[in-house]
């Protein structure tokens, strides 16, 4: 557990600022963005989940092996990720002269 | 004539009898005495779990559907799964000798978090009676592993109620693993380094990791599950423009590194029997330490390989095929540590031994077999065969059940004060590996033979090997029974353990049997390398102030 003490208005900044993005995240909902609605989502929902994790969470004030720690969740989620994209990306690609 | 008062003699206090009466249990923040707590409560469901096998083979004895319809039947193998998986194995090993042993053995008087440890055994609890409430009403018809749309849109059980209460129970996991990796990290004796560690210990850790990071991602896919079969919220169900292999995918994700949550505490534990039996240092103990942390990173790797007939591509499924087979590395590397630990060694047949050379040899078959599922042409042929239900019951029952017993009769005199009759506990060890041996080998013929799981009406010719494994289940069960009576026999009548009966390295064979709430009546130095029974003792330890 860190000692750092952190300002109220700091949490208070990262609350205003979440509530904020969610408007934001709702109101482009009703934008039709083709090929960039997903990605424009998950930006916002990854930018509010680093400001939770970070100020909330007390990273930035962390130890590194509680960084470590934390970093290593996020690295477990893109093997995740990645691994089943590879089957989903290549699921149509026939072997050559098939 | 001077008569004198008979002196009453008071027995010395231990977590045991430091306080009495229930409250004194339900409110205890002793890792010892939540342990215990844990083995009852985990004892309690595997009965119920072999209750539920036990009418499985009864079932299989003959071709027709004499026991049971097929719905009962679809129920009885779903609740023998996910109670045995998720209410035994996974909690078995950690959340008992694990919680029990570790702060012993790095010198601790707790873990780091005692009153989250208290809170992961009452969400245990909170889970096995959600599930205990689902196999009254009803049952769930889907087997553990819940595949959609059969879970999201077909079945009639108690789907949703079932997903919460493994929901449940998996926080008491995370939990556990929260607490023994903080514990390991933050509170080591004064010289207890990493290398100095116990292989228990290094076990824990990998397991604890794969607890942490694999059980919220089966904790989200229910989630996701139960979004789609209460709000049809389209995830997994094409119609909705969902993925039913994307449910696979999440869904494997937890559950293979899952079935290392259960074989990694296994394998520490052998790892301290073989030590102590063998009476030397394990061959190789670096390796032996890093191998389990390879096995828990590979392990989050190779869970494509449960979809090679899952429509998922081929490239994909050559990718995940290869880091299958690099998993046995590790794997290998313990095997072949133990057997040379115990070449040339002063090997001692003791109860604990036997049980951790059953281990050696089960799971030698468990992973080899492994391998044929993983190589994508043969498992063409074998997925969803009888084959992949004696392959995955080598390596659970064979290796993880095993590896329980094994620590069970290794720490019994440390956790009780009481020796168990070594005779009966001989006996039952080599019933328990011809019981199983009967019960789960006919069934490697019947896979390859082509007879599907899942399945209890059967053609005529495949009874022989049904009425063969339903024997060997019957063995079995005798033995896995035996220990209740001469392990509840030793409480009351056993002989008094003494604090190192095996004459064992490691600091939890230093303190008392059983040990007092505190652990340690001073905080251990220790000043040695572990398994140095070379020197003639353990760890050494000088008194501190």
């Amino acid at each position: 557990m860190s000692d750092h003490i952190v300002p109220v208005r700091v949490y208070w900044s990262v609350f205003i600022t979440l509530l904020v993005m969610t408007v934001v995240t709702t109101s482009i909902a009703y934008i039709d963005l083709g090929p960039f609605n997903l990605l424009v989502a998950m930006t916002i929902a990854v930018f509010k989940a680093t400001l939770v994790v970070l100020f909330f969470m007390h990273i930035k004030y962390s130890t590194n092996l509680t960084k470590a720690i934390v970093i290593s969740g996020f690295v477990f989620l893109l093997v995740m990720v990645f691994f089943t994209m590879c089957d989903l990306l290549t699921r149509n690609i026939t072997a050559p002269g098939r | 004539m001077i008569t004198t008062a008979p002196v009453e003699v008071e027995a010395p206090k231990n977590y045991i009898n430091a306080e009495y009466g229930l409250k004194s249990w339900l409110l205890t923040q002793d890792h010892k005495r939540i342990a215990v707590l844990y083995l009852i409560s985990i004892t309690f469901f595997f009965l119920i779990g072999g209750i539920f096998a036990t009418l499985i083979r009864l079932e299989l004895a003959t071709p027709a559907a004499d026991l049971v319809e097929s719905n009962t039947y679809n129920k009885l193998f779903t609740m023998h799964g996910i109670i045995m998986i998720f209410l035994f194995l996974v909690p078995s090993i950690p959340a008992t000798l694990g919680n029990f042993l570790i702060p012993l053995m790095i010198g601790a008087k707790d873990l780091a978090f005692p009153r989250i440890n208290l809170l992961s055994w009452y969400i245990y609890i909170l889970g096995g009676i959600m599930t205990l409430y689902v196999m009254v009403t009803g049952g769930v018809d889907t087997g553990w592993t819940f595949y959609t749309p059969l879970s999201s849109t077909y079945s009639n059980g108690y789907v949703i109620a079932t997903a919460c209460a493994i929901f449940v129970a998996g926080f008491s996991s995370i939990l556990t693993g929260l607490n023994f990796v903080v514990t390991i990290h933050r509170m080591r004796a004064p010289g207890m380094t990493w290398f100095r560690l116990p292989l228990f210990v290094w076990a824990h850790y990998a397991t604890s990791l794969l607890q942490i990071l694999g059980t919220p991602v089966l904790a989200v896919t229910l989630l996701l599950l139960g979004l789609e079969r209460g709000l049809h919220i389209g995830i997994f169900d094409p119609a909705l423009g969902g993925d039913p292999v994307l449910f696979q995918h999440l869904f494997w994700f937890y559950s293979h590194p899952a079935v290392y949550i259960m074989i990694l505490p296994a394998m520490g534990v052998i790892s301290e029997v073989i030590s102590t039996f063998c009476r030397r240092a394990p061959m190789g103990y670096t390796f032996i330490a890093f191998s389990s942390v390879a096995i828990a990173v590979f392990g989050f790797l190779v869970w494509g390989h449960h979809l090679f007939v899952s429509s998922q591509s081929v490239y994909a499924g050559m990718v995940f095929s290869v880091l299958s087979y690099l998993v046995a590395i590790p794997s290998a590397i313990k095997v072949f540590n133990w057997t040379a630990t115990m070449y040339k060694g002063s090997v001692l047949l003791s109860t604990p031994m036997l049980y951790a050379l059953g281990f050696i040899g089960l799971f030698t078959i468990g992973g080899l077999t492994g391998l044929f599922l993983a190589a994508m042409g043969m498992d063409v042929h074998l997925t969803d065969t009888y084959f992949v239900v004696a392959h995955f019951h080598y390596i659970m029952v064979g290796g993880a059940i095993l590896g329980y017993l094994a620590g069970l009769h290794f720490w019994w005199p440390k956790i009780t004060g009481r020796m168990y009759s070594e005779a009966w506990s001989r006996i039952s060890a080599v019933i328990v590996f011809v019981g199983f041996n009967l019960t789960f080998f006919p069934q490697f013929v019947l896979g390859y033979l082509g007879m599907p799981r899942r399945y209890h009406v059967y053609p005529p010719e495949f009874q022989i090997y049904n009425v063969l494994s339903s024997a060997g289940a019957s063995v079995l069960g005798i033995g896995l029974l035996l220990p209740f009576v001469y392990l509840a026999f030793s409480l009351k009548y056993g002989a008094l353990a003494g604090s190192n009966p095996w004459g064992a390295t490691g600091l939890e064979w230093q303190t008392d049997s059983p040990p007092t709430t505190e652990n340690f009546a001073i905080t251990p130095v220790v000043t040695a390398e572990a398994y140095d029974y070379a020197a003639g003792q353990g760890a050494k330890t000088v008194v501190v102030a």
